[in-house]
Parts: structure tokens; sequence; C-alpha cells
């Protein structure tokens, strides 16, 4: 059962995500830029894979190109999810 | 006029710890760093020498790879590592047995348990052989050649033959070269299990009369190789000289070597002759010795076709008897330890030898290390490695 898709739930999941993938916990923002968090292209799609089995929301690559802040992929998942 | 190939930094993973330092002392003092059937790398951490983003992007074969490299590469360029050369001008070519198989068979699990989806976007960089090379190049920014090798056991000395050749040629004035291998794992273990090449009894004694198979091992060989006047010109620390390379193939079966040693002969003779050299200038011998009761009969063999009477005068032993079988990685290791014991003018023992066999008479220097004698001159030594697939390639190197 996926769990509901609300903002605090989704940004738990990503920030859980990005530390999982390796950023530092304490550099991590709504506002932090993927860039300086050193986030590339493989990471979001690893992102992707684990909002899917969180939410079940499906992120494709084109979903994500223009993404540039954390909390800009917040607002994508509960958007798409909405 | 020919281009001349010395070494100018070495660094290894291996399970007598972390560097080439306590690889080479710990084996001429007689240690064996095999516990419970496996030469497992104990001593390496990852996260000692990657962040960790860069240890999840590699598998275990690629971050020992990297951190071997380090080690080479601080020790010929500086801790800095700032290349002396143009990037360009510098290669990277790196030998595996199977690459990141660890990966492989996780992938595959998350594919039979979940599906297509859930396959990690990383399985491919984690898994493809050539990967260690694209790391170490990524992280010191090498831009010559730079692939990977895979010719099962002989993949490390490949390598290296294959660097000599870029450096020789004119396409490189260094080159980082190596073997790594991490694939003590499920598929891996079973299998060389199953065709009855692994040792039941876990103990690896290359030569001796018990042997019976190889123990698997784990770790990484790096070198710096650079062409002699331009290591020369800007002062660096010559540790020693890859003099020749010599490779041949038997062409004779999937696994088991041909009996005779007649191609790993040709080979090693190639090796000599490449130095410019004959049998009689050879003073030691880092033998390929398995601890398979096959292998170490065509080897002797083998260098007894090679060497002539000369085989029987110089000593001949087995880094695998202290650190089991590094398969890709082994030619990278042994070539560091050839050089380590000429360095040292001392031939490290094939650890664990008591019993000979009939027709197994070299001098596989049992108990404890003994002196490589040969004057006061540079001494010339010989590395061999034989993959599955009737693989040969041997080195042929002085310090």
């Amino acid at each position: 059962m996926p769990t509901d898709v609300n903002t605090d739930n989704v940004e738990k999941v990503i920030f859980d995500g990005l530390v999982e993938l390796g950023t530092e916990r304490d550099e991590l923002s709504r506002e932090a830029s993927l860039e300086d968090l050193d986030v590339d292209s493989l990471d979001l799609v690893e992102l992707a894979q684990i909002v899917e089995d969180e939410f079940g929301v499906e992120l494709r690559g084109d979903d994500v190109k223009d993404v540039k802040t954390v909390g800009e992929v917040i607002d994508l998942v509960v958007a798409k999810a909405g | 006029m020919t281009r001349r190939v010395v070494i100018t930094g070495v660094g290894a993973i291996t399970p007598l710890g972390v560097g080439a330092k306590p690889l080479i002392e710990r084996w001429s003092a007689g240690e064996c760093g095999i516990a419970d059937g496996f030469g497992r790398a104990l001593e390496f951490d990852p996260l000692d020498f990657l962040s960790k983003k860069e240890t999840r992007r590699m598998d275990r074969f690629a971050q020992m790879g990297v951190a071997a490299a380090r080690e080479a590469i601080g020790q010929a360029f500086g801790e800095e590592g700032e290349l002396p050369y143009e990037a360009h001008r510098v290669g990277c070519v790196i030998g595996t047995g199977i690459g990141g198989l660890p990966s492989l068979e996780e992938n595959q699990q998350k594919l039979i348990e979940r599906g297509e989806k859930a396959v990690s976007p990383l399985a491919v960089p984690l898994m493809m052989g050539n990967a260690a090379a694209a790391a170490v190049a990524m992280r010191h920014d090498l831009h010559g050649h730079c692939y990977g090798v895979v010719s099962a056991c002989a993949a490390g000395a490949h390598a290296l033959g294959d660097a000599s050749r870029i450096i020789r040629a004119g396409d490189a004035d260094a080159v980082v070269t190596g073997g790594t291998e991490a694939a003590i794992s499920g598929v891996a273990v079973a299998a060389f299990g199953a065709m009855e090449a692994t040792s039941p009894t876990g103990i690896s004694r290359p030569f001796d009369a018990r042997r019976d198979g190889f123990v698997m091992g784990e770790g990484a060989g790096i070198l710096v190789l650079e062409e002699k006047e331009a290591a020369e010109a800007r002062g660096a620390e010559i540790l020693g000289e890859l003099l020749g390379y010599g490779a041949t193939c038997d062409g004779y079966h999937l696994t088991a070597p041909q009996p005779e040693g007649t191609e790993a002969a040709r080979a090693i003779s190639l090796a000599v002759a490449d130095a410019g050299l004959t049998a009689v200038d050879v003073d030691y011998v880092n033998a390929h010795g398995t601890s398979t009761p096959l292998n170490d009969r065509s080897e002797t063999m083998a260098l007894k076709l090679a060497l002539g009477e000369r085989a029987a005068d110089i000593p001949v032993s087995s880094t695998k008897s202290a650190i089991g079988h590094l398969l890709g990685a082994a030619g990278a290791v042994e070539a560091i330890a050839t050089v380590e014991a000429l360095r040292a003018r001392t031939a490290p023992p094939t650890v664990g030898w008591e019993e000979a066999e009939e027709g197994l008479d070299l001098d596989y220097v049992p108990g404890t290390a003994k002196p490589i004698e040969n004057g006061e001159g540079p001494l010339v030594g010989i590395s061999n490695s034989f993959g599955f697939g009737g693989h040969n390639a041997v080195l042929c190197l002085a310090a």
C-alpha cells in the first residue's frame, strides 16, 4: 500500500533518499540546489525509483530534467500524484 | 632510439594489508593472509579512500583499484597527484577477471524478486569490467588510452604488458596500470568449486605434493609506468624497469593448461628476449604457482623448457602461498612483489611448502626468504601469469 502523498511525507522520503545516495543531511533544505549538493542525473533516476516504491508515482528522466532544487523535486512528486 | 619503461609508483590492497609495504614485508616474513579458506582484504575500508557517494557508485573491485592507484600515483607524482605530463599523455589500463560480479548478482536477485523496475540505474557502471580504469582516470584526470583488460588470471600482467607497449610506441609518457578483483561471491565461489579448481582444504601451498587447488583471494595492484628518459629528467625515484613482455596462448583447453607448458615457456622466452637478455640473466622467478595440481606441474616444465639449466639455479616462489589467488589482480600484485623482492635482493618464501613431488624439483624457497644472488648490479626477475582460456602473459622486470 503506497504511502499517502502529502508534502511532509514526500519531503521526508526525498530527504532520506538523498542521504542514502550520499548527501550530507545538514546540507539538505528545500532551497538547496541539486548542483550544489552534487546530485546528478544518475542520482535523480535512483531517487525516482525510491519515490515510485514509496508512493507509486512514476517519474521519468524528462520529468526531472529541468528541476533545479530539492523543493522542486518534492513539489513535482506531489503534483504528479494529484 | 628505443623508449624504455620504468616503474615509479606502486600501490596494493591485499589480504596482507593496505599498501605495497605490508605485502612485501609480511610475505617476506613468511606470513599468510588467508583465513577460513579465502584471501580476503579484511583491512580495506573503501570509506578511507572514497566519499559515501563514490563508494556507492563503485563495486568493490573498482574501489580497491582506486585505492591502490592513489598509493601508486602518490608515490610517483607526489601526494597532490599533480601530473608531470599533459593529461592526454597519461593512460590508464587496468585488468580484471570478471569485474563487478557482486553488483551483477545483487541486481539479478532484484530482477527475479521484484521485476525490471527494481534494477539499479547504476548496475551497468558498477559491473562493467572497465569500471576501475574509468574511475581511476576520472579521479586523476587522465585523458590518454584508457580501458579494461579481461583475460582471467592473466589480466593484471596483460594490462602491464599493454601499458608498456603504449609507452614504447610513443602514445603515452606514463600509464597507470595494474589489476583488481573482488569476486569472492556466490556464483564465482560456487563455480570454481564446481569445476574443482579451488582447494577443498582451503590451503594454498603451491608446488607442494599435497596441493589440492587454489584459494580465492581479492585485492588490487596498481603501478605507475613512465618513459625512462622523461622520468629521469623530472628526477623521479625509479623503483624498477619493465624490461620485457611476452604473451602467447595455449589454444588447447578452456581451463586446463597445456601439460608440457610449451606455450607458457614460449611466453617466458619472448619476455626475456624482449628484454634483450638470455636465460642466464634471470635471477628470480615469481611463479604463477596457483596450488592447483595441473598448473604447478606444467609451470615447472615451462620454466625448465624456457630457462634450461638456469631454472634449477635460481629461487622460484609463489606470492599465492601468502595471499591466495587474486585472479585478475594477481599479475599486477605479483609484479609489484617481484620488483620489491628484487629491490630487497631477497626472494620471499613459498609459504607452507614442505613436501616435494617427483618432477617438481626447482628451488621453491621453502621455509624462509633467501638472498637473490648475482653480484652488485640490478637483478632481473620474471613474473608469470596464466589464465583460463590458455592465456600466458610474462613480464621481465629489473631492479
